[in-house]
C-alpha cells in the first residue's frame, strides 16, 4: 500500500516577524521554523496506518526552499519511508490551486491509496489544498479529521464541527484526509529513527518540472493589522505589575470586592 | 454585482452564520440568492430567490452530491461571488466549487476593500490583500467579521432543486460533545491556560489562581490536546463559548477559535511573553510577563488581601 503525506514548514507563530521588501510576504531571514502543526498530525496518521497494514511504502513530500528539508527529515526520522523535495524559492507567491497542483502531478499515476495532508497551514491557512489536490485526482476527500479507522479498504472517519460535535463519515479509500488538531498523538522521533531517517531516500525536484498551471489569484500586499485594541499594555517587574493589575481589578470590576 | 449565498442546516436547523451571508451581501450593496439543502420547515428570513435542496434526500454533508447541487444552481445565476461561512461545512465544499469552476478562492475573508479582499496569516500578525485573477470568485467569510443581521426577516422564494449525482461517502451521523464537565458559561470569573504554561505540572498554579479569584479554570484547545485537562475546560469555537465578568488569558496567542469563545467577557486580562500576541487585541490588560512567574506571584497577592 502506498501512503502519501503532505507536509510544510512554517515560522513559530511567536516570532516578530518584519515584511520583505516588496511587501508582498514576511521577511524570512532570522525566523526559527518547524512543520506545520496540522501536518504533525498528519504524518503521525500515515506512520499509524503504515504500521497497521502490511507493505506499505510512506512517502512524505513537501514544497519550498532547501531549508525544508530539515523538517523532512524529521518526518522520516518519525516513520516516513521516503521523501520527495519539491523546490521551490519562490513557493509563496504560489497560491492553494498551484501548490496543489504540482502535489497532484506528482501523485497522479502513482497509485497513492492513502493521503494525508493538514487541514491548513498555520501561516497562510487557506484549508484547500488538501481538498483541491484529492478533487484533481478524483478522490474523495474528508476534511478535519479527529478520529481515523481503517479496515478492508473501508475508512471511517470523524469531522469535526463547531461546537465540538462530531460527524461520523465512511468513504472507500483511495482517499485523501485533512487532519485537524488532536487527532492523535504525534511521535517524538528516537534517537536511533533519527540516525536511520539520515540514510533514506530524499529526493529533490525543480518545481518547474511539475508546476504546469497559472495562479487564480495573487497576494499583491502584506501588512500589519491596525491596533483597534486600545487596551493597556503593562510591561516591568513583576511585583509592580501584580500590585498595578491588583489596583485595575479593583477599580474596573466587581472581582475582588 | 451579484452574490450566491450558501448557507448551512445541522441536525434539522438552519444555522446562523447563514445570516452573516446576508450581512455581507447587504455590505457590498450587492443583489443575492441562497442555496440551501435544507427543508421546507425551516425556511431562512430572507426575502430573495431560495435554492432548496430536500435534506432528507440528499444528507447534511454530502460533499459530491452538494457540489453538483450547488454548480447548478451556478450554471443558472452566474453569480459573481459565490460565498461560503469559513466553517466545516464551507471551507469543504468551497475548494470543490471552485475547482469546477476553475476560479479564484480566496479563505477566511475578513473585509473587502476596493473589490479586493483581505485575509488574515500568521495567526491574524499580518494581513494579506489578495486579488482575484477570475471574473468570478469563491469566498469564505470569517465568522463574526461581517457582522449579523439583528432580527432577520423575509420569506424568500423558494425554488426547488434536485440532482441524480451518486455519493461516495456515507454520512452516518453525529456524536455529541461528552456531556459533563464544568458549565464555564456560568462562571463569573475564569482563569485559562494557553500551551504557554509550557508543561503539565503548571496547570496547578492557573487553578490556584482561579480558586484565587472564586473562578472557574478553563484552557485553550492545545491543552486540551495534550490531555493536561480534560475537553470540558475548552474555550472557542469547539468548545464553550463563555462570556464572564473577567477572563484571565495565560499564554495563550489569541487565535481566532479562540477568540471567538470568550471575546464577548465584560473584562479581559491576557499574560503573555509576547508582546504582539493577537491576545492583545482583545485584551482590556495585556500584561507582558512569563507567566510561571507572575500567575504565582498574583495568586498570592490575592490571597494576602
Ligand atoms: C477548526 C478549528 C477549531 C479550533 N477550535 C479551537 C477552540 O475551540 N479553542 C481553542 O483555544 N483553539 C481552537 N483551535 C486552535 C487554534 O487555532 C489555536 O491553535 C489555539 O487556540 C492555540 O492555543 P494557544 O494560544 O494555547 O497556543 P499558542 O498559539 O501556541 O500560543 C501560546 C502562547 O503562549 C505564550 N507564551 C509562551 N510561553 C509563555 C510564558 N512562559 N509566559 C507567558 N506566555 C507564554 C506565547 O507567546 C503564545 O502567545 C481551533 C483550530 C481549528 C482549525
Amino acid at each position: 500500500m502506498k501512503i502519501l503525506v503532505c507536509i510544510k514548514q512554517v515560522p513559530d507563530m511567536e516570532s516578530r516577524f518584519k515584511l520583505n521588501s516588496e511587501s508582498k510576504w514576511y521577511e524570512e531571514a532570522d525566523l526559527a521554523w518547524r512543520m506545520n502543526e496540522y501536518d504533525e498530525y498528519a504524518v503521525e496518521q500515515a506512520v499509524q496506518l503504515k504500521d497497521q497494514v502490511d507493505d506499505a511504502d510512506l512517502t512524505v513530500l513537501s514544497i519550498g526552499p532547501d531549508r525544508v528539508r530539515e523538517m523532512m527529515k524529521k518526518a522520516l526520522a518519525m516513520g516516513c519511508d521516503r521523501g520527495a523535495h519539491i523546490a521551490d524559492d519562490d513557493y509563496f507567491k504560489k497560491d492553494p490551486y498551484e501548490i496543489a497542483s504540482v502535489i497532484a502531478e506528482v501523485a497522479k499515476d502513482k497509485g497513492f491509496y492513502m493521503i494525508c495532508t493538514g487541514m491548513q497551514s498555520q501561516d497562510r491557512g487557506s484549508a484547500q489544498v488538501g481538498v483541491l489536490v484529492a478533487e484533481m485526482l478524483g478522490l474523495p476527500s474528508i476534511t478535519t479529521i479527529v478520529g481515523f479507522a481503517f479496515e478492508g479498504g473501508q475508512i471511517t472517519a470523524k469531522r469535526e464541527l463547531e461546537g465540538g460535535i462530531k460527524s461520523i463519515i465512511k468513504t472507500r479509500a483511495p482517499a485523501l484526509v485533512t487532519c485537524q488538531l488532536g487527532l492523535n498523538t504525534p511521535r517524538y522521533p528516537t534517537l536511533p529513527n533519527i540516525m536511520k531517517a539520515k540514510r533514506k531516500e530524499l529526493l529533490s525536484i525543480p518545481i518547474s518540472e511539475l508546476l504546469k498551471v497559472e495562479s487564480k489569484q495573487e497576494t499583491v500586499r502584506m501588512y500589519f493589522p491596525e491596533k483597534k485594541g486600545g487596551g493597556l499594555v503593562l510591561e516591568g517587574d513583576v511585583a509592580d505589575l501584580t500590585d498595578q493589575l491588583i489596583k485595575i481589578l479593583k477599580d474596573k470590576t466587581a472581582v475582588l470586592a | 454585482m451579484k452574490i450566491l449565498l450558501v448557507a448551512e442546516y445541522r441536525d434539522g436547523e438552519l444555522l446562523n452564520n447563514s445570516y452573516e451571508l446576508v450581512a455581507f451581501a447587504g455590505q457590498l450593496g450587492a443583489d443575492s440568492a441562497m442555496f440551501l439543502v435544507g427543508s421546507e420547515g425551516v425556511l431562512p428570513a430572507y426575502n430573495g430567490t431560495l435554492y432548496l435542496a430536500d435534506v432528507d434526500k440528499y444528507g447534511e454533508f454530502n460533499p459530491a452530491v452538494h457540489k453538483q447541487l450547488l454548480l447548478d444552481v451556478i450554471a443558472k445565476e452566474q453569480p459573481d461571488m459565490v460565498v461560503f461561512a469559513h466553517s466545516s461545512y464551507g471551507w469543504d465544499l468551497a475548494p470543490r466549487i471552485s475547482l469546477a469552476l476553475n476560479v479564484a478562492h480566496v479563505s477566511e475573508v475578513i473585509d473587502i476593500v476596493d473589490g479586493v479582499p483581505v485575509v488574515p496569516a500568521c495567526n491574524s500578525k499580518l494581513r494579506c490583500d489578495v486579488k482575484a485573477k477570475t471574473a468570478q470568485m469563491v469566498l469564505t467569510l470569517q465568522g463574526g467579521a461581517f457582522g449579523l443581521e439583528d432580527h432577520p426577516t423575509g420569506n424568500p422564494t423558494v425554488v426547488p432543486i434536485n440532482t441524480e449525482t451518486a455519493s461516495e461517502m456515507e454520512f452516518c451521523g453525529y456524536e455529541e460533545a461528552e456531556p459533563g464537565g464544568v458549565d464555564l458559561s456560568k462562571a463569573e470569573v475564569i482563569v485559562s491556560a494557553g500551551r504557554g504554561i509550557g508543561k503539565p505540572e503548571n496547570m496547578e498554579m492557573i487553578e490556584e489562581l482561579a480558586k484565587a479569584l472564586k473562578g472557574e479554570y478553563g484552557t485553550s484547545r492545545p491543552v486540551v490536546d495534550s490531555e493536561w485537562a480534560d475537553h470540558t475546560r475548552q474555550v472557542g469555537t469547539t468548545g464553550q463559548t463563555v462570556s464572564p465578568k473577567l477572563y484571565v488569558a495565560c499564554g495563550i496567542s489569541g487565535a481566532i477559535q479562540h477568540l471567538a469563545g470568550m471575546k464577548k467577557s465584560e473584562f479581559i486580562v491576557a499574560i503573555n511573553t509576547d508582546r504582539d500576541a493577537p491576545i492583545g487585541e482583545v485584551a482590556d490588560v495585556l500584561i507582558v510577563a512569563d507567566l510561571k512567574e507572575f500567575v504565582p506571584a498574583m495568586t498570592e497577592k490575592i490571597n494576602n488581601l
